[in-house]
């Protein structure tokens, strides 16, 4: 018994590090809502009304959530095994250039045929977008920070460069330089899934995604293999597994996630095209990086994933009736977001700290006896000093807190 | 996109006179290719230097476009009320020393992973300056930044008369190219210095020797931050107004800037003088009506497809900080 209520205390302070997160940079919401002299109760009242408060808003938060879902199951999938993927943003625009150019190539097949297959046109993008950094990483020690947001710039400027050249709308053409295709094709439009809603199948692809990436990460040998050689490299080798292979793996199925959010974002997009006329971010909405903190709220779990993007999602909506109810602009999320992440990797050492203080908890209540069988962190994450493998530049230690934490939602 | 939508209107009048490649080779063209090219390169050469700083110690800041968002608003909000850029200057660098301290509590103190708390950096500086600009200011107002420091209004008859734009730059730009042999004076030729070399490289040796890794670490990052401040003010006040995400990314490529310049100020320097370049030709090209403005922006992706070529032969040969990301916990050995 002592041993459940030993492993229970532990495990409970692993989801309470997002929430605590959470509520932390609300708090710290209210107060700048207040130094702007709004009223942070009325503000955080129209803040969630705005964002749930009925079926317009649930599926405009749904709208929302769907990328960040995406994303942030790729996301999962690359920081589980030990790669910071920052590239979601080009992955995603990778993906909506290739969904889009299979629309406007094959606007006539049908829509069964048609919208799997602009599907699959973004996750190939995509992944095709985070194979690149992976193949730099695993073979030329790439640091693969730095190259998946160069990748990000180079994908903005592809696709502004394909908006007015190559895939320019021809009929807006007497209107200037408008970065946009002409209207796709209506077989091409993911179907509402209520009648009178934007409920669109594109969260049942990203609900899918997320399952699909669960079972990927702990219900085959693949995903086994992943997060080993994102746990301890050195440790891996000797086991036999293939490191570059999984490197390049996992970064190829994170930018598959990211571009499957891309045909998502464009198939999905009220005008029904791909426009870039407020810049490359104002497309993507900047759900590469907002996909990250999707994820770390997830505790790094694709399925835990799925509610905290709806929270995100919900935040990013209800920011706007915040806006509206005590005149706070809505960057204020994104301010907010940016401390959530900043919690949430800063809590290593704290939570660390915590578990001890569990530990010791649970061993007075059990009698005082020592405490021999104290599993080590998974995947070294509490061990800066582990041997770093000579092929990988910059190697970020580990995944850190959300891997510890969220381990023992898993097993 | 536009990094420079709003900059050089008088380039823009210079180069409007002439049209096509024959307006291209010209020496005042060539000249003020030059001169623009420094103006742009200014703010990365800023806060690349300071990033390499940090870096040398093995603190990797991602966050860098985000504190350079908040030191822009903060000195173009000093500037408007006040009308004093200098004051707006000091709050843009000290808004920068203020992100350092935090920065630096998250990453040594508490060990928290490098790159994903800069990307929490990053989008608390996205928001908190577009959040505090539409609170604070609403609509863009231009502020007068500093002069030009040679002004001149003598005829045209000597070169360097006659093309004051190649030193006629404000200040900061020349501050800017100081800091490029100060740091390195600093990191090579003084105590601080080495102690910053022997915590980029062994943390746990610099330790055993009696030299803080965590004070070290404290004083570069507040550096590279005060910097990286300094860059956001310097393109705030160079562009004389603020606007949502004014960087446009900028702090990201001074990131990259620093692998690609190998780590030495001087090689930092030469990448972000690439990346002035470029911008400077494509804002060119692009009002000569050489290049129509989608080729234009093939062209400005050339940097980063460069800047990813350079990583690749960057890190094959030449070592990077072996400390690089890696928090320092004394005893973990």
């Amino acid at each position: 018994m002592t041993e459940i209520r030993q492993r229970l205390l532990r495990n409970a302070i692993g989801p309470m590090v997002p929430l605590t997160a959470v509520l932390l940079a609300l708090i710290i919401g209210a107060f700048m809502v207040l130094a702007f002299g709004g009223d942070p109760i009325e503000g955080y009242r129209a803040m969630f009304s705005g964002a749930f408060g009925g079926w317009d808003e649930l599926s405009e938060t749904t709208l929302r959530a769907t990328p960040l879902l995406l994303v942030g199951v790729g996301i999962c999938i690359a920081f589980r095994s030990s790669v910071i993927n920052i590239g979601g943003e080009g992955q995603i625009i990778a993906g909506a250039l290739l969904c889009t150019t299979i629309v406007l190539v094959l606007p006539d097949l049908p829509r069964p045929v048609l919208l799997p297959l602009a599907l699959l046109g973004g996750a190939v993008g995509g992944a095709f977008w985070g194979w690149m950094p992976g193949m730099l990483k695993a073979y030329a020690a790439v640091n693969e920070i730095l190259s998946t947001i160069m990748l990000n710039i180079v994908a903005g400027y592809l696709m502004q460069f394909l908006l007015l050249g190559p895939m320019k709308d021809r009929q807006s053409e007497e209107l200037g330089d408008i970065a946009q295709t002409e209207r796709l094709s209506e077989n091409a439009k993911l179907p509402t899934l209520l009648e009178g809603t934007q409920f669109n199948l594109g969260i049942v692809v990203a609900v899918l995604a997320a399952i699909v990436g669960f079972v990927l990460l702990w219900r085959t040998s693949l995903g086994f293999e992943m997060r080993a050689v994102g746990g301890n490299q050195i440790a891996a080798q000797y086991a036999g597994m293939r490191v570059k292979r999984n490197i390049v793996l996992a970064l190829t199925f994170s930018g598959m996630m990211s571009g499957l959010a891309g045909a998502v974002l464009v198939l999905s997009s009220t005008a029904h095209r791909l426009s870039v006329e407020s810049g490359p971010s104002g497309f993507t909405q900047l759900a590469g990086f907002n996909g990250i903190v999707a994820a770390l709220f997830g505790a790094l779990h694709p399925l835990w994933t799925i509610p905290a993007s709806f929270l995100f999602g919900g935040l990013l909506v209800g920011a706007f009736a915040l806006q509206r109810a005590v005149q706070v602009a809505t960057p204020l999320v994104v301010a907010l977001s940016g401390l959530v992440v900043v919690f949430v990797v800063s809590s290593e050492s704290i939570v660390t700290r915590a578990r001890e203080w569990a530990e010791r908890v649970s061993q007075i209540a059990k009698g005082g006896s020592s405490s021999g069988n104290e599993p080590s962190t998974p995947l070294g994450a509490t061990d800066p000093g582990s041997p770093r493998a000579p092929d990988s530049a910059s190697e970020p230690e580990s995944t850190q807190t959300p891997e510890t934490s969220s381990e023992t939602i898993v097993t | 996109m536009n990094l420079l939508a709003i900059v050089d209107f008088s380039v823009v009048e210079i180069f409007a006179a002439r049209s096509g490649w024959s307006g291209f080779f010209t020496l005042s063209t060539l000249v003020v290719t030059i001169a623009a090219t420094i103006r742009l390169a200014t703010p990365f050469v800023i806060a690349s230097v300071g990033e390499s700083v940090g870096q040398r110690s093995g603190v990797l800041n991602l966050g860098v476009d985000g504190v350079m968002l908040l030191g822009a608003f903060g000195a173009y909000y000093t500037t408007l009320e006040t009308g004093s850029p200098w004051l707006g200057l000091a709050v843009g660098t000290g808004v920068g020393a203020v992100m350092g301290l935090v920065y630096a509590f998250i990453t040594v103190t508490l060990h928290a992973q490098q790159g994903i708390s800069g990307i929490g950096i990053y989008l608390f500086g996205l928001g908190m300056s577009d959040l505090l600009f539409r609170q604070l200011v609403g609509t863009p107002k231009p502020i007068g930044g500093f002069e030009g420091l040679f002004e001149f209004s003598v005829p045209e008859t000597r070169f360097d008369v006659a093309y004051p734009d190649l030193y006629n730059h404000s200040i900061l730009v020349y501050m800017a190219f100081l800091l490029v042999p100060a740091v390195t004076l600093l990191v090579n030729r003084t105590t601080f210095g080495m102690n910053v070399r022997a915590v980029g490289e062994t943390p746990e040796a610099a330790d055993s020797l009696g030299v803080s890794v965590t004070r070290t670490r404290y004083s570069t990052i507040i550096i590279a931050n005060s910097l990286a401040g300094v860059a956001g003010a310097a393109l705030a006040l160079e562009k004389g107004i603020f606007i949502q995400n004014i960087t446009n990314g900028m702090g990201f490529i001074a990131v990259a800037l620093v692998y690609f310049g190998a780590w030495r100020p001087i090689g930092v320097m030469a990448g972000s003088l690439l990346f002035g370049l470029v911008n400077a030709l494509v804002l060119q090209w692009k009002t000569l009506g050489i290049i129509s403005g989608a080729t234009a922006q093939l062209a400005e992706m050339a940097p980063a497809a460069v800047t990813i070529i350079a990583l690749v032969v960057v890190t094959n040969r030449i070592g990077q900080p072996s400390a690089l990301t890696q928090p320092f916990r004394r005893g973990a050995h």
